[in-house]
């Protein structure tokens, strides 16, 4: 749990780049990654979700039809910053893995970090996706996180 | 020619005849004749794959990835109910309770099995452990990983889970699993060659019969398997695709 936690609940809108905005309740408290699960999503090129596995839904706190049909950036917490997002979209569009530290935000409020991994889905030379691969990350990697973000916001 | 079939050198030892067994009752499915190639490293099977020698493959996920991706094999089923998961394990008298625990320097016993090997990896890092603060032992089975683990030559092991259970309760008793993986969807497949081209369609119907044939009941139980599943090809791409965001 990180020494920030307050458990305190506060309104945020949160503006999506494709316009959308939404007002979200945060809360400052972390949720801990299980350890030796991945949690796996599939989205469209457009980065609406297509598959969510189990570890995905329990930790994210929707259901899975709640998911489905969404975009990723539903998981996005105010505290990234947006050139991290924008970081991960220029690497898999040019055909590359992307990896990076991510404080998720959960239905209810609260945040996980992962360590993620997203890597375009080529079929038949067309892309016709993307795989998120998320994983358990170190402490000193989730502060070290915190306080570049922090700078970029 | 006769065609070659071969098994990714992670299987148990407990089911090595299983595998000539099932070897017999492939020939009969085929009308073929089929010869059972087995290796003790994976590094040899990849040579003799990657030169062409070998026809149909259980192959474990990150050998079924070139395979499919590279060298145009076709994934036809998987065993059910057989996912490969990894266990860390250290000795049950050690001090430490949970990954996080463990400090660099760790000395790991670990086999060439890639996939195990990837997954221990991938889940020391939540300990800031890497290969430039952890030193390995590669050993040729899981049960040299406990022996070595055991007596003191090592730290802490890397198990296919499968692997772990399979030792003797005795030896279980030793050892203290830190953490096991939960992945679910990455397991073994039996991956089919372009020489197997024509026999693809009803090889994938015979497999997925064995389970209400009675001749091929007993040769399930004498693999361990409880039966196979048809993998689609998008589910086999899926696996694959997740597998890659694991290697680095």
């Amino acid at each position: 749990m990180s020494e920030q936690d307050t458990a305190a609940a506060r309104e945020v809108l949160i503006k999506y780049f494709d316009g959308t905005e939404r007002l979200a309740s945060i809360v400052d408290q972390e949720v801990p990654y299980p350890d030796g699960k991945l949690i796996v999503s599939r989205t469209d090129p457009q980065g609406i979700i297509t598959h969510a596995n189990r570890a995905f839904i329990e930790m994210s706190g929707y259901t899975r039809e709640e998911l489905i049909g969404t975009n990723h950036y539903i998981l996005r917490h105010p505290d990234m910053p947006a050139v991290a997002f924008k970081d991960l979209w220029d690497t898999v569009a040019q055909g590359k893995k992307w990896q990076g530290y991510v404080k998720n935000l959960r239905k209810d409020g609260a945040y996980y970090w992962v360590k993620a991994t997203v890597i375009p889905n080529i079929r038949n030379g067309q892309l016709v996706g993307y795989t998120s691969v998320r994983r358990k990350p170190s402490r000193s990697k989730i502060n070290e996180s915190e306080a570049l973000y922090a700078t970029l916001r | 020619m006769a065609l070659n079939l071969s098994v990714s050198p992670d299987f148990p030892p407990t089911h090595l005849s299983g595998w000539f067994i099932f070897n017999t009752w492939l020939q009969r499915q085929l009308g073929e004749g089929v010869h059972l190639e087995l290796y003790d490293s994976f590094e040899q099977q990849r040579e003799d794959i990657r030169a062409g020698k070998l026809d149909l493959i259980y192959a474990n996920p990150y050998d079924a990835s070139m395979l499919v991706r590279e060298l145009g094999f076709k994934v036809l089923v998987r065993p059910r109910n057989r996912a490969d998961e990894t266990v860390i394990a250290v000795r049950a008298d050690d001090e430490v309770t949970c990954v996080e625990d463990l400090a660099p320097g760790l000395k790991v016993a670990t086999t060439a099995d890639p996939d195990v090997h990837i997954m221990g990896m991938i889940m020391l890092e939540s300990a800031d452990l890497d290969a430039t603060n952890v030193s390995f032992k590669e050993l040729d089975s899981y049960v040299l990983v406990a022996k070595a683990l055991l007596n003191r030559d090592a730290d802490a092991g890397f198990f296919l889970k499968a692997g772990f259970e399979e030792l003797s309760e005795l030896v279980r008793s030793k050892m203290k699993p830190l953490v096991s993986s939960q992945i679910s969807v990455v397991h073994h497949t039996l991956v089919a060659g372009p020489r197997m081209q024509a026999h693809m369609d009803t090889l994938t119907d015979r497999l997925v019969n064995m389970e209400h044939d009675p001749k091929g009941i007993p040769v399930l139980k004498s693999m361990g398997l409880d039966g196979w599943d048809v993998m689609e090809e998008e589910q086999t791409e899926f696996m694959i695709d997740l597998i890659d965001t694991l290697v680095d």
